[in-house]
């Protein structure tokens, strides 16, 4: 509470300088640069569309991809409508069960949206907080954690999430395994992305810690742990979304790359990438939709965030990279 | 020069021996040995006398010092799924993995390099822009997609290639190689333009990037001005001092091409290690797994430590920085 009253006491002295958060918005510099790149503006409705009909997945998808009672057989591998004997009952087609390729690609798209955001914010938690450690405290303990750091960022991310995910995989025992696999996937994909963040944030903390209101907190005898998530947290955290942004298209396409590989989702609740690895099985005998439109629906989501991201990078930091 | 190897060699010999402790807690600790070696009627006294010849009674640091000295061997057991030494597997499937990335590392640099010049030095030709939307369409699609969509072009509307397999391959010794056949390069050149691809991109933006700087100095200005043709300010001046970043991420990125032949592999089902792992996670074929583990990061280890090295060679503001470093630290 006492943050709350602390910042509504700071916005309410400043009020009389500042204008409305609103004008401020469109003021701004951001939002300037977003509405001058009509690459950005595209790929920001095109996230959008693909993001709300996703999570909305229950309420426009035609039918329930889960709801087994509701398949048959007799609707298996109707081609998309436009082909010949394609109907617009289902648009994109059916797969080999009867399953309407539309709703499979709206669930599939959101379970592979919530693993890549979740992953993320694990990535984003675990890499903040030991980076602010890492930053704040510096010692053996910074040693110790930018070693690993460095260590890590020597292999590549989809290296040692398929690996740590392997690993997790087998190590679980058998009944826990499908259950425990989506939280064995993020669990992956986190722990092989959290570097880019601890970076950022311990050298943001080393540059903050020399500042006098660190100091001036020191100085009163405020608790290390209130200084580092009170005060030096908050002036950390814009590259952070920037990283996070930008990860959370890598997130989604390691998550489905995994699915594909049959590391990833089980294939009771199909991501894109368990949804292109059954379409796979179906290329050579010419039922080439089951795989292209959830792939292609994956490619449009990356692409979009991915521009999404490097807009954001330049547009908040160009010395970034 | 001498302490900055060493620690370097230090660090890689920690992150081998870290990895090889994961690699055995896997061995020792999911599920129990014995039973993946017997059968179920075996009496308790033959598991317990088992246990004791395998030496599974001894203390943790004997036993993990015993799985290092193997590991150092190419020692991992018998892989459960082949009931073959697992060394034997990963032999016969190793040419294939390296075959492949080197070729397609060496297709990315030879393609990556001159898009990467073409698009630095003509920055607003519409061919630049075509090599960047692609490169940019590149970075966003994932391999295994890239591979599928190559599939079903060249392999089932055209029938142009073969699509899984590694056609005929020559043997020699234990190496097996499929560029010396017909079929063995025709059955390359999928799986191969599918990994190169993401590489490719990045060695094109590389140099791009790269040439953009170096074109924007003062000596190539002053080249300019003293009349030299652009054949020779672009390539004599320019692209020699855009090498060194290049050589670095390109050796770096041999890396990441072996990570990502795991996708590529199974894309293709091309008979790899890649390919052996990601089957040995679906049979829980631990000590196989183990064994990719330990080599994987042996490639990396040894990879990095290589560019390191080549890095503080290449490079003599290097040399000088990092001595100055030493002497203030």
């Amino acid at each position: 509470m006492s943050v709350d009253s602390v910042a509504a006491g700071a916005s309410g002295k400043e009020a009389v300088r500042r204008p409305a958060s609103k004008r401020r918005w469109r003021d701004s510099d951001l939002w300037w640069s977003f509405t001058r790149s009509k690459l950005t503006v595209v790929s920001a409705v095109v996230t959008a569309v693909i993001v709300v009909s996703a999570l909305l997945a229950p309420v426009i998808a035609p039918y329930d991809p889960t709801d087994l009672s509701s398949l048959s057989l007799l609707d298996a591998m109707i081609p998309p409508a436009w082909e010949a004997d394609g109907s617009w009952s289902h648009p994109f087609g059916t797969d080999d069960q009867g399953r309407d390729m539309l709703s499979a690609i709206l669930y599939g798209a959101r379970i592979s949206l919530v693993v890549g955001a979740a992953s993320v914010v694990l990535a984003m938690l675990l890499g903040v907080a030991l980076g602010l450690v890492a930053g704040y405290f510096g010692g053996w303990l910074d040693t110790v954690i930018m070693r690993l750091a460095d260590v890590q960022l020597s292999f590549p991310a989809i290296l040692i999430a398929l690996l740590i995910d392997g690993v997790a995989k087998t190590a679980l025992p058998r009944d826990l395994q499908s259950s425990a696999a989506i939280a064995v996937v993020i669990g992956a994909i986190a722990l092989s992305y959290w570097v880019h963040f601890a970076r950022t944030v311990r050298g943001s903390t080393l540059v903050e810690r020399g500042k006098e209101y660190v100091q001036a907190a020191y100085v009163t005898g405020v608790h290390p742990l209130a200084i580092m998530l009170r005060h030096v947290l908050p002036n950390v955290l814009g590259p952070v979304l920037v990283i996070a942004t930008i990860n959370l298209a890598q997130a989604i396409l390691t998550e489905a790359t995994l699915s594909f590989l049959g590391l990833g989702v089980p294939a009771t609740q199909p991501s894109l990438g368990t949804l292109i690895r059954i379409g796979n099985n179906f290329l050579f005998s010419g039922e080439w939709w089951i795989a292209m439109f959830p792939g292609a629906t994956l490619a449009l989501l990356a692409l979009a965030v991915n521009l999404l991201g490097d807009w954001l990078r330049d547009a908040l930091n160009p010395k970034l990279r | 020069m001498i302490a900055f190897v060493i620690r370097r060699l230090v660090q890689s010999v920690f992150v081998m021996l870290a990895v090889a402790f994961v690699a055995f807690a896997l061995f020792n600790y999911v599920g129990d040995p014995i039973n993946n070696i017997v059968g179920q009627d075996t009496s308790l006294e033959d598991r317990e006398r088992l246990r004791q010849e395998l030496g599974l009674n001894d203390p943790f640091p004997v036993q993990f010092a015993r799985f290092v000295g193997n590991a150092v061997r190419g020692e991992f057991g018998m892989s459960y799924q082949h009931a073959r030494p697992v060394s034997h597997v990963i032999l016969e499937r190793l040419p294939a993995t390296l075959e492949l990335s080197f070729v397609a590392a060496a297709l990315a640099l030879l393609i990556g390099v001159p898009m990467g010049i073409y698009t630095g030095l003509h920055r607003h030709s519409a061919l630049s822009q075509v090599f960047l939307t692609v490169s940019l369409i590149g970075v966003s699609l994932p391999t295994f997609l890239i591979g599928i969509l190559l599939i079903l072009i060249f392999a089932v509307l055209l029938g142009w290639l073969p699509s899984f397999g590694r056609g005929t391959t020559i043997a020699f010794g234990w190496w097996t190689t499929g560029l010396l056949t017909k079929e063995g390069i025709r059955a390359l050149i999928l799986p191969a333009v599918t990994l190169c691809l993401f590489q490719m991109t990045l060695i094109m933006r590389l140099v791009r990037a790269e040439m953009l700087e170096v074109l924007r100095t003062d000596y190539i200005k002053f080249a300019r001005a003293r009349g030299l043709p652009d054949r020779i300010v672009n390539f004599g001046h320019a692209l020699k001092n855009t090498l060194v970043p290049v050589i670095t991420i390109t050796g770096l990125q041999l890396g990441s091409v072996i990570a990502f032949a795991v996708v590529t592999e199974t894309v293709f089902s091309w008979p790899g290690v890649g390919l052996m792992f990601i089957q040995a996670v679906t049979a829980v074929d631990i000590p196989v797994m183990a064994a990719y583990l330990v080599l994987v990061a042996f490639f990396f280890v040894v990879i990095n430590l290589v560019v390191d090295l080549l890095y503080y060679i290449v490079d003599p503001r290097l040399r000088i920085e990092r001595a100055g470093a030493a002497h203030v630290g």
